[in-house]
């Protein structure tokens, strides 16, 4: 019994003695309360850990740049590995061989914050990723949005750049009136929509997952069946599996938002053809 | 064994999650194309592994797009 009660002390969520025992996590679990208070302005652990991230990256990638070698030492190969790939797979070959350098540093940030706020999820007593909150996957879509319609007007103008986007060529007569509101849609109004909907959904159905696995496996061995008991092994050894594919998506997310960012600027640059 | 409906407990929950259910069914089956096509492309020629790649992730994140949507919504709408 000294187990559950040690569990329960250490996630909030579970079941805490009622009759009932299990109560199922939910978005509620999500909401966690404040660490500590400025006036009335609440601190809570997503906020600390955004700016611990931020610090992290800066150390990282200043300790990785500070002493260059023509042989790099393994910290200035792991930092230069990150870097050429954000430059080379993901910039080069999406914007094209021109204008890519102008947009390499925002992607690289963008890429190693994403990474590395994701990662959170999985490290232990940190175990939330920053990204399960969708107020702070907002501000990154909508950045990317504002970089990708600038750069396109930056290209082709104003005027020039809603024709270029709305569109598409080799397309004339009554059709336009259905496609040009069509394309306004995809490519102006949801793009940030799934942006964000896309890293918080796949973060928050990730995080769900592993609580759901840790807490009714504590409950299901902690009922007292031995049937039950024998599920709940079950469960966290399935909690375990879903870690993995959990770390597996926790890359894929940025790789994926750091991809479609530079395809749009890519397309946004793109000249008529 | 008492069958009487008051002994067992009526199962809770939203029918929102019926729906997630559903919603995963089309991208499964897109996702299981895409990579289908993706492994059978990168067979036949493996030098366009790396090209092929990004656009095979690229359709797999479209593809998924319409599930992740129906995440949030689950837990957003009431009921």
């Amino acid at each position: 019994m000294s187990f559950s009660v040690s569990l329960s002390g250490l996630a909030p969520s579970a079941a805490e003695g009622a009759d009932d025992g299990f109560v199922a996590p939910g978005p509620g679990s999500f909401e966690l309360p404040p660490v500590f208070h400025i006036g009335d302005f609440g601190v809570t652990k997503p906020m600390l850990l955004l700016v611990l991230s931020a610090v992290l990256i800066l150390a990282f990638t200043i300790a990785a740049s500070r002493k260059e070698q023509m042989v790099p030492s393994r910290l200035q190969f792991a930092g230069e590995t990150v870097y050429g790939f954000v430059r080379n797979t993901l910039a080069r070959d999406n914007i094209g061989s021109e204008h890519f350098m102008k947009f390499v540093p925002y992607l690289f940030s963008l890429f190693m914050f994403i990474l590395v706020n994701n990662y959170y999820g999985v490290i232990p007593f940190v175990q939330f990723s920053t990204f399960s909150r969708i107020g702070f996957v907002v501000p990154l879509a909508l950045l990317t949005w504002v970089i990708y319609i600038g750069a396109g007007m930056w290209k082709h103008g104003v005027l020039g750049y809603f024709k270029h986007a709305t569109m598409p060529s080799g397309v004339s007569g009554p059709i336009l009136i259905l496609l040009v509101p069509l394309e306004f849609f995809s490519n102006i109004l949801v793009r940030p929509v799934t942006l964000t909907l896309r890293l918080f959904g796949n973060m928050f159905a990730g995080h769900l997952l592993l609580i759901l696995f840790a807490t009714g496996g504590a409950a299901l061995l902690t009922s007292g069946n031995l049937l039950y008991g024998g599920v709940g092994i079950l469960s966290f050894a399935l909690g375990v599996g879903v870690s993995f594919l959990e770390m597996l998506v926790m890359f894929l997310q940025a790789y994926v938002f750091t991809l479609l960012t530079s395809m749009y600027i890519g397309e946004a640059l793109a000249d008529e053809h | 064994m008492d069958a009487s409906p008051t002994k067992g407990k009526a199962v809770e929950g939203s029918i929102n999650m019926i729906g997630l259910g559903l919603s995963a069914i089309g991208p499964g089956v897109g996702i299981g194309l895409i990579f289908a096509a993706f492994i059978s492309g990168v067979a036949r020629q493996p030098e366009a592994q790396s090209r092929l790649q990004s656009i095979a992730i690229l359709g797999f994140v479209l593809a998924e797009a319409l599930f992740i949507i129906t995440v949030a919504l689950a837990f957003v709408l009431p009921i």
